[in-house]
């Protein structure tokens, strides 16, 4: 058997949505055209973006769909910069890539200032030196931007919170990894923007949404035919966007399910290996994330040693040659570089099942213990 | 046996992977990332270290159907490799940087590595051979004498020759390249690499005088007469002629070779063409892929470079180091070049150069 871990990295599509994005295939008409093949598909668009709108908790005219997670977080970041004359951007140090690349772009061609919040060493970001920022250089900030939950720990964020003590300035949201595992709606947090992706939640790859606020016009980063409030050009793209509506309308996550499975992964580690620490436990996270450093190892050796044994999981970040490099997340925790480059992070999703985890622990100590080898070598 | 295959991108490392796995072996490609700035793309021909080589080695892993992954060793390579290439210049030698590295990173950090994660060995594209004999396993040279690599090969010890694997030493390169058209391993036409892999360049000298500087110091003849000056002594090998910038002829005209390299003084001597002649030399830190040798002279063949030719020896230790004693002189030979014994086309071992006669 083989066992799949890495939910968080991409999920299987569910049925529904292959279904669903294999009759849209099937469909002649560009969603933009005025004749009747174009409307029918644009029709198909627009129940889609109403099904999106009704799951993340927006009006349907707030839903510009992308090419994926990383357009939206790039057209928000660059977007809501250039809305505006301030040029302090504010996210958390534990952001994605998506997030992070951007600003610190931003900063060094078009003058903006990067502030990042830290975190403690649970991963929730420090809502106090927030504070103290809006307080003392508020009329300054551009945007602030801060994760729904981390991508690498699962630790969820203060989100209600920071955009109370946002006011008036705009807050992102990257909500890529928590859309559709725990509750969220835009409206009620008061976001100004907010990101999802398709095959985090059982749709395919290849789309995306920028969730933004009705009337707020921010500068485009793909000009063209004027399409997504012309904050986005291109060609709709029906068949994904169909799909990932079918996936969000089924929703077939199963949280406490989920949770459950990812809970006994942990006790079952934690027996193995006492030394083991899960990373970000004392906070709020998700139900499907779990990240253990496992000390004395590396983890690309975990890695493949886990893959030879049929389980799938992941060692957080790699640099542009596949080399794994520690994770930003893990040592703004306060973890060491040697640490971060300790862990794993399990993911799990609606079609594990006990089986899984119990597979996955089978093969866990040999691996450890393989890894300590390899790595003891490794400082000879 | 479960094996871990050293892939450079390159073609070689592709068809012995590819062999390994036909060969019954359960085979994992490991690409390793030797810079931790790579190169984005590679100009001319490749070096080990640029993200378009990771990216062919993993395509032509995929092809084969083998898992693939990639091992930082850009650490290990530079403490390794790279200083000590930069200290033996820095101490007037000539250091053969691939030979280190088969030393220190892929019979060593790699196959150790691999063996505590419960692999039994490394397969690699080298061109040499292996043959099981009552003595142990023995190290040979390829059939292919263009692209022999026993020499970088013959500083493994015999632990390590143990856990190698070299598939591709009974055949030529030029069928090797059709077997990887074959195959359909887009590699095949990939040029072979020729210069040192951190030094893209091929500019040896350029590339250690921008990381140590270039002190200028005197060029002299053996009386101590100054000639002329040099921009770093370390730039400069035994039995180079071109380059040297000297005004002051000979009084026959004849050219004029380095003979020595003072590093201390920082001075590069020069001399006639028949000075450059040796016929004996000591190499320190002997190491021998097969039966040890003794005090007891030996008829074989010395070889003092990669590509180099074989020369009639005798060969004996003494005072813990191996000793050559050439039937016919050799004009130039640097320090720091790795001595490799053959009897016949057996590798018996090796030695640093540290000193010639």
């Amino acid at each position: 058997m083989s066992v799949y871990l890495d939910h968080a990295a991409t999920t299987p599509m569910f049925d529904v949505a292959i279904e669903a994005m294999n009759s849209s295939l099937r469909k002649l008409g560009n969603p933009s055209s005025l004749h009747t093949e174009g409307r029918s598909t644009r029709k198909d668009v627009e129940d889609a973006r109403e099904k999106v709108a009704k799951a993340v908790g927006c009006l349907a005219s707030e839903v510009i769909f992308t090419g994926s997670g990383t357009e939206a977080d790039n057209a928000a970041i660059k977007g809501l910069f250039w809305h505006t004359d301030k040029k302090v951007i504010l996210v958390s140090s534990i952001e994605h890539h998506a997030v992070l690349d951007p600003a610190h772009w931003l900063a060094e061609h078009e003058g903006a200032e990067l502030i990042q919040i830290p975190v403690n060493t649970d991963g929730v970001i420090d809502l106090e030196f927030l504070k103290k920022i809006i307080a003392e250089r508020g009329s300054e900030i551009a945007l602030i931007s801060v994760m729904h939950s981390n991508n690498e720990t699962g630790v969820i964020q203060p989100i209600a919170e920071i955009v109370k003590a946002a006011g008036d300035i705009p807050v992102h949201c990257d909500a890529v990894q928590s859309f559709t595992k725990v509750p969220i709606s835009f409206k009620e947090l008061g976001l100004f923007a907010m990101t999802i992706s398709g095959h985090k939640v059982g749709g395919p790859l290849g789309i995306g949404a920028l969730i933004l606020r009705r009337a707020v016009e921010i500068p485009a980063l793909l000009h063209g035919g004027g399409q997504e409030r012309d904050i986005r050009s291109g060609t709709l793209n029906a068949p994904s966007i169909v799909a990932l509506a079918a996936a969000v309308e089924a929703n077939l996550y199963d949280a406490q399910k989920v949770a459950a499975l990812r809970d006994s992964f942990e006790a079952g580690v934690m027996a193995a290996r006492p030394d083991a620490v899960i990373n970000g436990k004392n906070s709020e996270r998700l139900p499907g994330i779990s990240n253990i450093t496992f000390p004395g190892t590396q983890s690309d050796s975990l890695l493949l040693l886990m893959d030879s044994e049929k389980v799938s999981c992941s060692t957080g970040a790699a640099c542009t040659a596949g080399v794994h490099r520690p994770s930003h997340v893990l040592m703004a925790m306060g973890l060491s570089d040697v640490v971060s480059q300790s862990s794993l992070r399990f993911s799990f999703g609606t079609t594990n099942t006990k089986a899984d985890v119990d597979f996955a622990l089978s093969v866990l100590p040999t691996v450890i213990e393989r890894g300590l080898a390899a790595n003891a070598v490794g400082k000879k | 046996m479960k094996i871990i295959a050293a892939m450079s991108g390159g073609v070689d490392s592709a068809v012995a992977a590819a062999r390994a796995v036909e060969a019954g072996h359960e085979v994992i490609g490991v690409h390793l990332a030797l810079s931790s700035n790579p190169q984005k793309y590679r100009s001319g021909a490749r070096g080990c270290c640029t993200i378009e080589d990771s990216h062919d080695a993993r395509r032509a892993a995929d092809v084969i159907g083998i898992p693939f992954y990639i091992w930082d060793m850009a650490d290990e390579f530079h403490e390794g490799v790279v200083e000590n290439f930069m200290s033996e210049y820095k101490a007037g030698r000539t250091p053969n940087p691939c030979l280190r590295c088969n030393e220190k990173i892929k019979f060593a950090a790699v196959l150790d590595r691999a063996k505590a994660m419960g692999f039994d060995g490394v397969v690699t594209g080298h061109y040499a051979r292996t043959r099981e004999t009552d003595a142990g396993r023995t190290l040979h040279r390829a059939v292919d004498p263009l692209k022999d690599q026993s020499y970088v090969l013959a500083v493994l010890n015999r632990e390590q020759i143990n856990g190698a694997i070299f598939p591709l030493g009974d055949t030529e390169k030029v069928d090797i390249r059709i077997e990887a058209e074959a195959r359909g391993l887009a590699v095949a036409q990939k040029p072979d690499s020729h210069d040192i892999c951190f030094v893209p360049s091929g500019d040896n000298a350029g590339w250690l005088r921008d990381r140590m500087g270039s002190e200028v110091g005197p060029i002299v003849d053996q009386d101590g007469n100054k000639l002329g000056e040099h921009k770093g002594a370390y730039t400069y090998t035994i039995g180079q002629r071109k380059g040297l910038g000297l005004t002051v002829p000979t009084a026959d005209g004849s050219p004029r070779f380095v003979l020595k390299i003072e590093p201390v003084s920082n001075t590069v001597v020069v001399g006639a063409r028949e000075d450059l002649a040796v016929t004996s030399m000591r190499g320190e830190r002997p190491i021998f892929c097969g039966p040890e040798v003794g005090a007891a002279p030996l008829r074989g063949f010395v070889q003092v470079r990669a590509h180099g030719a074989a020369l009639d020896c005798t060969y004996y230790m003494d005072n813990e180091q191996l000793v050559a004693e050439l039937d016919q002189p050799l004009l130039g030979l640097a320090t720091g070049q790795a001595m490799v014994i053959y009897d016949g086309d057996r590798v018996v071992g090796s030695a640093t150069i540290c000193e010639t006669a």
